[in-house]
């Protein structure tokens, strides 16, 4: 058995907000955490705790099922639901290739299932 | 399914079908290890696209059904992308939103599962059944954090390695619970969960409240045999089975109770039917494993061809019945906050936390008529007093704040309707355990209804509709 007492750290997240016409900037957020948590439950925590207004999709938390959480870390695509926070700082943008939405949300619904009037 | 190419495991021609545990014969059939839920997911989804007819919209939530003359007439929705709402005529609608086992604080619940179906269907003034059955998976992953799993994950190993649960204290406990927990783990769901509960409230619980999962006993290449690629999971999350054990815990599952809808799978509104966990009836008070997903295949074909054959409506609905649906569905939203005195500091995720921990506490596992008591005072308090205080903030484009109210609205009714049917089935049954009534009482052999009247949930029994055939029989015949 192992001892079951996590150490806490800190990481720094600096997070692209808004979209090109609604002001477009970084904010920086402070986040403890603990060994194992990835960026994903750092965002969920910004959410409950910071800022409930802060935008990234996301829907099975866990499991890497729903492909909803990817996003630009530190210059690479990745799942933010698999990358592992780590005590240091980290920038945290929309994904480049997409059309912005808001924040870390980019259009990602398949051109067909598009809602038109 | 085989000839869209789903990938069930098979023996030569024949699909394969092995014992889930609970079942008399060999029935249950998969694709690989955890897969057969995004396999199936893929395959419908893939086979849905290559209709024309077909017109698939995603990114809208939808936040209200319309109803005209008494049947359903179309649905609003929000289009998260740019905030703005949108309107569906429609001759008929089938609700297959999921589950609602969100609502408790330990779960294997993707974000979504916080009950709309069950809401929008109670809004339109369809009724629940059997609200109070709600499954607890015993061996929910606790600690430490793994990602990139399904916290259900531990089930098959723990059954075919003979994994070990120990409390706290490191011993094996299973056994003076009256179940047998030996190499072979042949211990029943419902013990183990209760089992575990238990040995946390008399203070023999691992560090975070569960119990420990020990596969030490292994060697390492047994462990790499039987665990294949996921060890390496495993180890990108520091977790060394040789070395430690994990900690593992009773999570919220799946949901029996959900939307009452009649052999059509329509509800008692005309034009709106149900398919999948929404729907509740199907499983009785307790769910075997492996039937979630033939369920949703059976009852979502009958639902889906039922549904197209309703022929369409007399009524159109003009945009006036579209401005009213949508002040109807956002009236909350347009009257100023109910008490301006409460701390603004409470946000719609908030709520759903502490609603969260209410109804794991009390509303779980172990229940007792004071706890249930206590849960439908607090919940009831969350509805009408604090959800009515908050604001979500103003925007446009993909509000978070906006969907997170929209959802904690729902998730406090059903919260509510199960509370209160919990309260009013004065016995243990199945998943209803409750801790000061611990016997079935016949006088219970009967359905829950839960309908909202005039803004409020009331409960109703209906008598239990008696199967005519014996499956016993049906199963033999099938050998």
């Amino acid at each position: 058995m192992n001892p079951g007492k996590e150490k806490h750290f800190n990481a720094e997240l600096e997070i692209f907000r808004g979209a090109s016409e609604i002001n477009p900037r970084f904010e920086t957020f402070n986040v403890p955490f603990q060994q194992g948590a990835s960026v994903l439950d750092a965002l969920i925590w910004i959410n409950d705790n910071i800022d409930e207004t802060l935008s990234f999709r996301y829907s099975c938390i866990n499991a890497n099922a729903c492909k909803e959480c990817m996003m630009l870390i530190d210059g690479k695509v990745e799942y933010a639901c698999l990358k592992k926070l780590q005590e240091k700082r980290s920038t945290l943008k929309p994904l480049p290739n997409k059309r912005l939405i808001k924040d870390l949300v980019t259009d990602i619904v398949p051109p067909k299932e598009k809602y038109s009037i | 399914m085989r000839d869209w190419k789903t990938g069930w495991a098979n023996d030569n021609a024949r699909i394969r079908q092995v014992l889930a545990p609970g079942h008399k014969i060999k029935r249950c059939c998969y694709v690989d290890f955890l897969n057969t839920g995004p396999a199936v997911a893929r395959t419908l989804r893939g086979e849905v696209a290559k209709h024309k007819n077909i017109q698939r919209i995603s990114g809208i939530t939808i936040i209200d059904l319309v109803i005209k003359n008494a049947r359903v007439a179309g649905a609003i929705g929000l289009n998260t992308e740019t905030g703005d709402f949108v309107s569906f005529a429609a001759k008929a609608v089938v609700l297959a939103a999921g589950g609602l086992t969100q609502l408790f604080a330990r779960n294997s619940a993707s974000k979504n599962m916080g009950g709309d179906s069950h809401a929008l269907a109670l809004r339109a003034g369809a009724n629940l059944i059997d609200m109070e059955f709600v499954q607890f998976f015993p061996i929910g992953h606790l600690a430490p954090r793994l990602v990139g799993m399904d916290p259900i994950m531990w089930d098959p190993f723990r059954y075919k390695l003979g994994g070990k649960l120990l409390n706290g204290q490191g011993k094996q406990f299973i056994e003076n619970y009256g179940g047998e927990d030996g190499a072979t783990y042949t211990v029943g769901r419902d013990l183990a969960a209760y089992a575990i509960l238990k040995e946390c409230e008399a203070g023999r619980g691992s560090p975070n409240g569960g119990a420990w999962l020990s596969f030490q006993h292994l060697k390492k290449e047994e462990l790499e045999g039987a665990f294949g690629p996921i060890i390496k999971k495993l180890a990108f999350n520091d977790i060394d089975l040789t070395k430690q054990s994990i900690e593992v815990a009773p999570i919220a599952h799946y949901h029996m109770g959900g939307i009452e809808v009649d052999e059509s799978m329509e509800t008692c509104v005309k034009g709106l039917f149900a398919a999948g966990e929404c729907v509740g009836g199907a499983n009785g008070a307790n769910r075997l494993s492996g039937n979630a997903i033939p369920e949703a295949f059976v009852f979502g074909d009958i639902a889906g061809s039922n549904a197209a054959r309703v022929k369409a409506s007399q009524n159109t609905l003009s945009n006036q019945d579209f401005e009213i649906a949508i002040s109807h569905a956002m009236g909350d939203l347009l009257q100023p906050p109910s008490d301006n005195t409460l701390p603004q500091k409470q946000t719609s995720r908030g709520l759903l936390h502490a609603l969260q921990v209410i109804m794991w506490e009390n509303v779980g596992v172990l229940r007792d008529t004071k706890k249930l008591q206590k849960a439908l005072t607090e919940i009831t308090r969350l509805r009408n007093k604090v959800f009515p205080s908050i604001r979500p903030k103003q925007g446009t484009a993909f509000n978070t704040s906006l969907m997170d109210w929209l959802d904690i609205r729902n998730s406090l009714s059903c919260a509510e309707a199960i509370c209160l049917a919990a309260s009013k089935r004065k016995e243990s049954r199945g998943a209803h355990q409750m801790e000061d009534i611990p016997v079935k009482s016949d006088k219970f052999t009967k359905n829950q209804i839960i309908s909202e009247r005039n803004g409020f949930l009331v409960s109703n029994w209906k008598e239990v509709q008696k199967l005519d055939f014996d499956l016993e029989v049906k199963s033999l015949a099938i050998k």
